[in-house]
């Protein structure tokens, strides 16, 4: 049971000092999960902490490849509404 | 028995630190003595004292705890630079390393601020390791922050500590619905918030942290973004309220929005403001608050004078090959900013020089002096100019086709005030550039929209024949001269030439 960081990430260092597990560690090209040591905070926090800091949509996997933050978390407008909320902010 | 003195005419500033007087000092003229004398060789919050005094940013702070929907962590974009892609993300000793030798190379430097490219309290401990380092090794630079706000309050007593008297909060509302609209979430006692509770928390955060740090005498600016359609006329609204709660300079900034950049305004085609739209907000605010309206909106690892981004001197490979020695450097500094302070100095001094007894009346209702003015039968009667001006170190010194900038100033019966700026391209660059020269004129002449006249040391033939038939007048006959008594010179000439009827106000100069 672990999360995993991929390629998308930018190198914004938000996650690495949230982990209670110290799991987060800087490599190039860009940070990396301890698999041994994380996790996923269960027991620690409600919420993964690298994944609610995380502001890129993709970057962090569970360990069915599933993506954490998918598309619309970011802006939290789902794919669905994005065509209505931009002609609204177009009207602006 | 003793009675306290009613000064009525305050030592060193000649009489108008008070009021608004009309010159382009009229910004520090709306502060305290005491507040002026702290912010005087900082070019962000002085705009005299920008054409005197540089600063840097160092990019420490890579981490964010909010999401704004004008900001990518992507790309590195014109609000922020991203570590790993042109900038350098640096670790606290990299960042005192390259403050002293800029420092040691810029003797202007006064200033070195963390502005990101997250936010600099969701930073705690690189932050704060910059600020002891730079504290202890070179005491004469003043250390400012700029936030966020939402981790503010746990910090206020940690930057009291440190030789940081200046904070800079960026506050876009006071207004959770308003909120909703600009930050999708937060990240709060580690969870994610969304929408209007997270924009309420934040609002909050802001606030108190707003109150704790003038209740600790550390001055704060409130920057606040721009944003048509979502904050907008709520700015007056935050602008009234963060006055009342003590910060002494409110600036606000156009939003940039380019769908390049990648942002979720970007992206979605929300538009920026235009100089105009932002002019009136100032304007707007200014009666209840100092407005700053020089900001150049510099990167988070800008170096240098304001507009000159001098970072590519001084990238860590560069810095590593300096000699430097730090005991002269800091002898230098000290040598610069007397003779530059006693520079600023003479400049106020001949600026608020009573000319004639009007000028005196005028000191005392500052906000009423244009119905005064317009009213007294000797006074010239003349509607506002804006006026673009090529300048370079308060003079017109600059070649209309080399700017890259143009600085914006209202001339009127209250003297020349600096109103704002505009972005330009050289348009004459070389020749092989010259083949875009057409679009680039075309461009800058757009972006002087709204001004009648624009002030440079020279101008080509061409380029006047252009800017005549889009209806502004080009000038180069002031070339060398200080920037306010040239406007000021060509104002007069208008008002003789019987050109500025006060009818035409609302239609000209709106």
């Amino acid at each position: 049971m672990a999360l995993e960081i991929i390629e998308s990430c930018v190198n914004c260092w938000a996650c690495a000092p949230l982990c209670p597990n110290q799991a987060i560690y800087e490599a190039a090209p860009h940070f990396l999960i301890d698999a041994d040591k994380c996790t996923e905070c269960v027991g620690d926090f409600a919420d993964a902490q690298c994944v609610a800091i995380c502001p890129i949509e993709g970057a962090i996997l569970d360990e069915l490849g599933v993506e954490l933050n998918p598309p619309g978390s970011l802006t939290g407008i789902p794919p669905e509404r994005m065509a209505a909320a931009m002609a609204e902010i177009r009207a602006r | 028995m003793d009675l306290p003195v009613i000064e009525n005419t305050p030592a060193q500033s000649g009489g108008c630190s008070a009021g608004s007087c009309g010159s382009s000092t009229s910004q520090m003229d709306g502060l305290a003595d005491e507040i002026r004398a702290r912010v005087q060789d900082h070019p962000c919050y002085s705009e005299e004292a920008h054409h005197y005094f540089a600063r840097m940013h160092v990019a420490v702070a890579p981490a964010c705890n909010i999401q704004c929907h004008y900001c990518n962590r992507k790309y590195d974009c014109a609000n922020e630079s991203r570590p790993g892609v042109v900038s350098e993300l640096l670790t606290p000793a990299q960042a005192v390393k390259k403050t002293l030798a800029v420092a040691a190379t810029i003797p202007q430097m006064t200033v070195l601020g963390i502005a990101g490219p997250g936010d600099p309290l969701a930073n705690p401990e690189r932050t704060f390791e910059t600020f002891r380092e730079l504290a202890a090794k070179a005491p004469d630079i003043k250390l400012c922050v700029s936030t966020n706000g939402l981790s503010l309050p746990d910090h206020v007593e940690e930057l009291s500590k440190h030789n940081i008297d200046h904070v800079t909060i960026t506050i876009n509302c006071v207004d959770p619905d308003v909120g909703a609209k600009i930050y999708p979430w937060i990240f709060w006692q580690n969870r994610r918030i969304h929408g209007r509770e997270a924009a309420a928390i934040l609002i909050e955060r802001q606030q108190q942290g707003l109150e704790m740090l003038v209740a600790r005498g550390i001055l704060v600016k409130v920057n606040s973004v721009l944003i048509p359609g979502v904050n907008d006329e709520h700015l007056k609204e935050v602008s009234k309220i963060v006055k009342a709660k003590g910060a002494f300079l409110h600036n606000v900034m156009p939003l940039i929005a380019e769908a390049e950049h990648g942002t979720f305004y970007g992206v979605m085609g929300q538009r920026s403001p235009n100089p105009e739209e932002l002019k009136n907000l100032q304007d707007a605010c200014e009666g209840d608050m100092n407005m700053m309206r020089h900001c150049r909106q510099c990167r988070a690892d800008a170096v240098g004078l304001l507009g000159e981004d001098r970072g590519d001197e001084f990238t860590m490979d560069k810095i590593d090959a300096m000699e430097i020695d730090y005991e002269a450097a800091m002898q230098v500094r000290a040598e610069f900013r007397a003779q530059a302070t006693a520079e600023l100095e003479a400049k106020r001094a001949r600026a608020h020089a009573p000319k004639q007894p009007q000028a005196q009346v005028v000191q005392f209702m500052p906000r009423v002096s244009r119905t005064v003015a317009e009213a007294a039968p000797t006074t010239p009667v003349g509607r506002p100019v804006l006026m673009a001006v090529a300048a370079k170190g308060g003079l017109v010194a600059v070649h209309f086709g080399h700017a890259k900038e143009f600085l914006v100033y209202e001339a009127s019966t209250e003297g020349a005030k600096f109103v704002g700026h505009r972005k330009a391209d050289a348009y004459c660059a070389g020749d092989d550039t010259c083949g875009d020269a057409e679009s680039i004129l075309d461009r800058t002449i757009k972006a002087l929209a709204g001004c009648e006249v624009v002030l440079c040391s020279k101008i080509g033939y061409e380029p006047w024949g252009n800017l005549e038939a889009a209806g502004i007048q080009p000038n180069g006959e002031h070339a060398m001269e200080p920037i306010e008594d040239a406007v000021m010179a060509v104002w007069n000439e208008m008002l003789a030439a019987g050109k500025l009827a006060t009818a035409a106000m609302a239609t000209r100069c709106a």
